[in-house]
């Protein structure tokens, strides 16, 4: 078998997950690409290892090594991000990533649109109706039932915060 | 050329040999296989990342991850492929589908599974694929890997060269694996053991009128 086949397809595994990382806003769409770009990788891998086993006589079989190495980190990997996903929608009602911008540095102010506060000024919370930088705007059609908990789940996790 | 010269100085006869025997025109039913499935492949995950219904990701999603298996014993990789299909179809997709499920994700097409900058990540992940298959294929165009004799990847062969090379970071990895779960047990306990009592006398029974009469 040419090397070219796997090492090909290989690439253009990687970049459709790339796209996938990039332009999905779903915290658990993105982890899925996540896990195709480590598949990609994992292929190439496992092809160079078979060609050097051929051609090099290599008895280390690093590639395969590296690859199930690189399985059980995956593993772990989802285990720790989807509880990390939880723990955000627990604490804020979604996991679109597009709207967890407390930490952005936005040109209005230290203070950003979002109402990082979450006090009894802010009814919205974050990622409200109101917010511009969000994509899905007033248009959206789940944005109200997300937001419905949004200021109760953020006073909470103001007064976690401040326990 | 160079690659296969520096990697296998030994067999650099044998191989350049190999290689002007066979030619892209003439494809052997391996590759043929390889192509094919790798077709399949390649459309399930263009599937899992464009399309809007999220649970329909994660089932093509197990279509992407088992093809690549199949490319995995098609380079006589036997163990990986096993592995793969245990790990990646077995528990991955069953945690991604968990996840779908207790985030309360839509059934059906959810209007803003894409982002605004989805046309920046068109323009980003086709740039890379045009440069990436570029230079792979010029790199690799005349590289011939033979795949006759004993696979390269049984469970024996792999075993072998995992407990006798690759003990040290096997062991390490267990330690990490363990450190992971306990991780997310903890991540999943924390929240709800200190975020649930503040919240019900101050935050839920205190703002809840208030919050009704604000809409």
């Amino acid at each position: 078998m040419h090397l070219a086949y796997p090492a090909v397809l290989s690439a253009l595994l990687f970049c459709t997950g790339l796209y996938g990382v990039l332009a999905r806003r779903n915290a658990i769409l993105v982890l899925m690409s996540v896990e195709l770009m480590l598949n990609a990788v994992n292929l190439n891998l496992v092809a160079f290892d078979v060609w050097l086993d051929r051609a090099a006589r290599d008895t280390l079989h690093s590639g395969q090594a590296l690859t199930l190495f690189i399985i059980a980190v995956a593993a772990a990997e989802i285990g720790i991000g989807l509880a990390i996903v939880l723990a955000v929608h627990r604490n804020r009602g979604t996991s679109d990533i597009d709207r967890l911008r407390d930490t952005a540095e936005t040109p209005g102010g230290p203070d950003g649109p979002d109402g990082e506060d979450g006090g009894p000024d802010d009814p919205e919370g974050p990622g409200g109706p109101d917010d511009p930088e969000g994509p899905g705007g007033p248009d959206d059609p789940d944005g109200d039932a997300h937001d419905s908990d949004g200021p109760a789940a953020t006073a909470a996790q103001k007064a976690e915060a401040t326990a | 050329m160079t690659l296969a010269a520096a990697a296998a100085p030994a067999a650099h006869a044998t191989t350049t040999a190999a290689t002007q025997t066979h030619g892209f025109l003439s494809p052997t039913g391996v590759e043929i296989a390889f192509l094919l499935v790798g077709l399949v492949t390649l459309g399930a995950a263009l599937v899992t990342v464009t399309t809007r219904q999220l649970v329909h990701a994660a089932l093509w999603l197990v279509v992407a991850l088992g093809g690549l298996a199949v490319e995995y014993l098609l380079l006589t990789a036997e163990f990986i492929a096993w592995v793969q299909v245990l790990i990646y179809v077995g528990s991955v997709v069953v945690l991604l589908l968990f996840g779908l499920m207790l985030t309360r994700a839509p059934i059906g097409r959810s209007p803003d599974t894409d982002s605004g900058n989805r046309w920046a990540a068109l323009t980003v992940a086709l740039a890379a694929a045009a440069a990436l298959v570029w230079v792979v294929a010029d790199a690799f165009r005349t590289t011939w890997v033979d795949l006759d004799g004993a696979p390269s990847g049984s469970t024996e062969v792999t075993g072998q060269a995992l407990f006798q090379n690759w003990v040290l970071p096997f062991e390490a990895l267990s330690v990490l694996l363990l450190a992971a779960l306990v991780g997310a047990i903890v991540l999943s306990r924390k929240a709800k053991a200190e975020a649930a009592p503040p919240a019900v006398p101050g935050a839920r029974n205190g703002r809840g009128p208030a919050e009704e009469g604000a809409r």
